[in-house]
């Protein structure tokens, strides 16, 4: 038998303060094989630790389980204590009567009985635990970049400075991303453009930086330090070594009806186009579904009129593999199209527009040239009005229950702009809160509603119609406690924002991990902001959550120092739980290896000995170099031949055993 | 019948395989056992009409650790069976020649079970008993067994010779799944009293799990020592209960629902049901899937698109 320590934890009162841990300790020294058993107020201490290594010393422990936090926190602290005394690190188990008990029960004495329970099964499991060593494995370093916006850039640019190769991918023809489109950023109005093309020149020109533009990823495989990546690099139909950006191509292209995605829609591009002026690459790019050759074969304006002979009807979406030791997803956001709100009238009254389609509207480079005119019919508008919150903090199906956190700085940069630009229109803000948190933000807010005089009205709309070719604006002003009803030219609807749709998809292949909204999940809200629980992927900027241009920067920039952190080792320690086959109950049907995430298992022909004869027969064979333990195939297997180590499915059956004893 | 014979009898002299796995006549009147027969002579005792129920797929294995290459003779449901042990890399492809023979649907066995039959025969639309108490009659219609009642036509989903014309689809008969709605429709302790009346039937006799083609590790978790889940007697009222689950949800994803399960039990326990139930549910949550349609791919419980049902998004959750 075994003999087996059990350490439970007051963790102060975090777990004390609802468990009897006095009492778990005592039902510990009932099960046979607990030769010790006692409470400490914080085992994670130097004196708690001390108390396990002692009883290590003195009992001469083969196993030991400690009752307190997730192992998330502090397994390796107590693996390492037993490391020390010569116990090997794997002998050790924890009950989590933290997280899993206290926190989570108010009643004392079920707390208490569900906490013996927690600490039964640990036991049953160290008992059936078995010494592991951990192999190391190498890191490859090079990093991707997966998103070529503004925190893309930022991440990738400071992991290139401190000497790694780093590959962005971006799936649109341009690296830029959402900030290319902005006008001003708040809160010192600043030209976008003129602080993100430096940035966006200086990626293109380091040569540590590789960009993969109108390219996604396909497909990941690997784990932390040693990740293969596909990439898809879709046919541009333009030669990226021939084509100079000249332009001509776009001036002669017959097909101009595509919406030009540059500026929200709001006017046309050609086919074959170069999304905006300081695009990176200069490259033009065809869009296949609006070009009259590659639709009818009819037409060939771009090939004849170019110089450079860089038109190539015939290029093919090209499939790249590369190597990598850390990945980072920068794959940012969108704002949500308001059509479920039909009060609003978004798609009905074209003078209803969103946040971001104003900003073309005052860009130089926008479709009115910076005049902000109605999309309707062109007029100056007089009347403006502004409502916040759009499909953000709400309750129903249509909204998303988050604060999208930027709309009320930049409704308030809108607000200023106009109201400086054009002091004759009335600009007018329907609002919930005014959030403005943040260095200079609160002044900045100020400034609009005190100095220039941006009407703010606290309170809702709850409908926009037309009457006599008007829009009209209905709300409530809670502050004066009346319904108020107005005419406005042009209404402008901020609205929230969401993770790219992609998103989804990369997280899948990612394998990390994702909350209600798509946004990615950090692996400590707190303490890891900017890694994912899967090892080797970190995030940067909005896909994690609503972030202004700041504090993107700032996280992108905490992502790049994690990974410097990683690509700097020589080696990484690897996971000893592995999955082994019992090869002569293997029938080699191969449903292990349609599991795996990893691509660890194959097949072998294999000559075994069955009952005393010798027999050649197709088994699984695991790459323990790639199995990342995750136990999909254990479970997989029809026949239970699959085990993983630390894990192993006597384990698992021993410990639901004590617990449903 | 007469062409069945010729054509194995053909393969069998000119080499073209080893041995033929066909039916014989059983025992008892009405019963027909699966048999190898490795010449000419033998195949003279070859037989197959309605009577032959068993489906000889999973026979192949064991084939299969013989030299050479076996000759199976397969009724459309059977095929699927075979195309799913192919999948499963349990049956090389090259070591069976497949001969596809039509089927016109089986007859159930417990229609003249404890009758004293001394001979069963089929005279046209009628079922014709000689007893110990003399000549009975039963209407054919009501002689099927509960599969060929809701028959998924004719088509066979692998074959090498055909020995009837390519079937075209022809329409599910019935509802398959109509019994398991039913069973939905009922309370949590409706449900969980059918079954436990129904599982207390069980004698584990294990005849389920050795006729069931899916069911065919090398080892059962309830003989090996490997999980400490070897059952000698059941210690509780629920063990013979969690046989047929545990059964169940190995099968998942892989079960063609050939109903060899519920024809074998000798205590006449609906088996297919459970089997039903796990395949209506994938094609809920996952769309419409044969297990054997294909001797590629992957079941969808070891297959993961982005399209794929979220867990919470189950029915019943």
């Amino acid at each position: 038998m075994p003999k087996i320590g059990v350490f439970v934890c007051h963790c102060g009162s975090n777990i004390a303060g609802t468990v009897d841990v006095e009492k778990v300790a005592a039902a510990a020294r009932t099960i046979p094989g607990v030769v010790v058993a006692c409470d400490y107020r914080y085992m994670c201490s130097e004196a708690g630790q001390e108390t396990i290594t002692k009883a290590i010393r003195e009992y001469g422990l083969d196993g030991v389980v400690v009752c307190s936090c997730s192992p998330r926190m502090h397994e390796a602290t107590f693996r390492r204590a037993a490391e020390r005394e010569g116990l090997n690190p794997y002998m050790v188990e924890i009950a989590n009567i933290r997280e899993q008990c206290s926190w989570i029960h108010k009643n004392r004495e079920e707390a208490t009985e569900k906490a013996i329970v927690l600490m039964r099964a640990a036991v049953a499991k160290v008992k059936r635990d078995t010494p592991l060593t951990a192999g190391r494995s190498g890191v490859t370093r090079r990093a991707l970049v997966i998103g070529g916006g503004i925190a893309g850039l930022s991440t990738a640019l400071d992991v290139a400075n401190a000497g790694y190769e780093v590959d962005i991918v971006e799936k649109e023809p341009t690296i830029g991303g959402k900030m290319a489109q902005l006008d001003k950023t708040f809160p010192t109005l600043d030209c976008s453009a003129c602080i993100l093309t430096p940035k966006m020149v200086e990626a293109a020109q380091n040569e540590n930086i590789n960009l993969y533009t109108y390219s996604e990823v396909e497909k990941v495989s690997g784990y932390v330090g040693n990740f293969t990546v596909t990439i898809r690099k879709k046919a541009r139909f333009v030669r990226e070594d021939r084509c100079t950006g000249c332009g001509a191509c776009m001036e002669k292209c017959p097909s101009r009806k595509a919406k030009n995605e540059f500026n929200c829609g709001l006017n046309t591009r050609s086919a074959i186009y170069i999304p905006f002026a300081q695009a990176i690459p200069n490259v033009a790019v065809i869009d296949a579904q609006h070009c009259l050759k590659l639709q009818t074969g009819k037409c060939g304006v771009c090939e004849k009129v170019c110089a450079a002979g860089a038109i190539d009807y015939t290029q093919q979406d090209e499939l790249i593999q590369r190597e990598y030791g850390a990945i980072v997803a920068a794959t940012g956001f969108q704002p949500i199209r308001p059509y479920q709100f039909g009060e609003y009238g978004y798609g009905r009254y074209p003078d209803v527009i969103t946040s971001l389609e104003l900003e073309r509207l005052m860009n130089a480079a926008g479709p009115t040239d910076g005049e902000l005119r109605c999309p309707s019919d062109g007029r100056k508008p007089k009347n403006i009005v502004f409502i916040q919150c759009v499909g953000s903090r709400g309750q129903t199906c249509r909204d998303k229950s988050y604060c999208s956190k930027i709309c009320c700085m930049y409704t308030a940069k809108h607000a200023m702009l106009i109201r400086d630009h054009w002091p004759d229109m009335d600009v007018h803000v329907f609002y919930i809160d005014v959030r403005t948190p943040g260095k200079n933000f609160d002044e900045f807010y100020r400034r609009a509603a005190e100095e220039y005089q941006v009407d703010y009205r606290k309170g809702q709309v709850g409908k926009i119609y037309e009457e006599d070719g008007h829009l009209m604006v209905q709300g409530s002003d809670l502050l004066e406690d009346r319904q108020v009803l107005m005419p406005a030219d042009l209404v402008v609807l901020a609205v929230a924002v969401e993770p790219s749709p992609d998103a989804r998809k990369l997280a899948t292949m990612l394998t990390a991990s994702m909350d209600n909204n798509d946004f990615f999940t950090e692996a400590h809200p707190k303490l890891r902001p900017v890694e994912s629980p899967t090892a080797g992927i970190f995030l940067s900027g909005m896909c994690q959550g609503p972030k202004d241009i700041p504090e993107t920067v700032s996280q992108a920039g905490a992502a790049a120092a994690k990974v410097i952190g990683l690509l700097s080792k020589k080696e990484l320690t690897a996971n000893p739980c592995t999955a082994h086959p019992e090869e002569v109950r293997c029938n080699g049907c191969g449903e292990c290896e349609k599991v795996c995430p990893y691509g660890a298992i194959s097949y072998e022909e294999k000559e075994l000995r069955v009952m005393g004869r010798r027999e050649k027969r197709r088994v699984a064979v695991v790459n323990t170099a790639l199995c990342q333990g995750c136990g999909a195939c254990t479970v997989a297997c029809p026949s239970g031949v699959m085990d993983l180590q630390g894990f192993s499915n006597r384990q698992i059956l021993a410990e639901v055993d004590a617990i449903c004893r | 019948m007469q062409r069945i014979k010729e054509t194995l009898t053909h393969w069998l002299q000119s080499g073209q395989v080893d041995r033929v796995l066909g039916w014989k006549e059983g025992d008892m009147p009405g019963l027909r056992e699966p048999a190898f027969f490795e010449n000419a002579e033998e195949l003279k005792s070859l037989c197959y009409d309605a009577f032959c129920g068993p489906n000889l797929s999973k026979f192949l294995i064991a084939a299969g650790e013989k030299d050479g290459v076996t000759a199976v003779v397969l009724k459309p449901c059977d095929s699927y069976s075979l195309n799913e042990l192919i999948r499963e890399n349990r049956v090389q492809r090259d070591r069976v020649k497949i001969l596809a023979v039509p089927c016109e649907g089986n007859i159930d066995p417990r229609v003249f079970e404890n009758r004293g039959v001394l001979s069963v025969s089929i005279e046209g639309d009628q079922l014709h008993l000689t007893t110990l108490y003399g000549e009975e009659n039963e209407p054919l219609a009501r002689c099927f067994l509960e599969r060929c009642t809701v028959c998924r036509g004719g088509r066979h989903a692998v074959y090498d010779e055909l020995l009837c014309p390519e079937a075209e689809e022809t329409p599910q008969k019935g509802d398959r799944f109509e019994a398991v709605r039913e069973l939905e429709e009922k309370s949590e302790e409706e449900r969980y009293a059918f079954w436990q009346e129904t599982f207390s039937r069980c004698i584990r006799c294990n005849a389920c799990r050795n006729a069931c083609p899916a069911c065919n590790c090398r080892e059962c978790v309830f003989d090996g020592a490997a999980l400490d889940s070897r059952q000698k007697a059941a210690a509780v009222p629920f063990e013979e209960s969690l046989f047929h689950i545990v059964r169940a949800y190995h099968v998942t994803g892989r079960c063609t629902d050939c109903g060899e399960c519920s024809r074998v039990c000798p205590s006449h326990i609906p088996l297919h049901l459970l089997n039903r139930k796990m395949i209506l549910d994938i094609n809920t949550l996952y769309g419409p899937y044969q297990a054997g349609d294909s001797d590629k791919g992957r079941s969808p419980l070891t297959d993961y698109t982005p399209d794929d049902c979220e867990p919470n998004q189950g029915k019943g959750a």
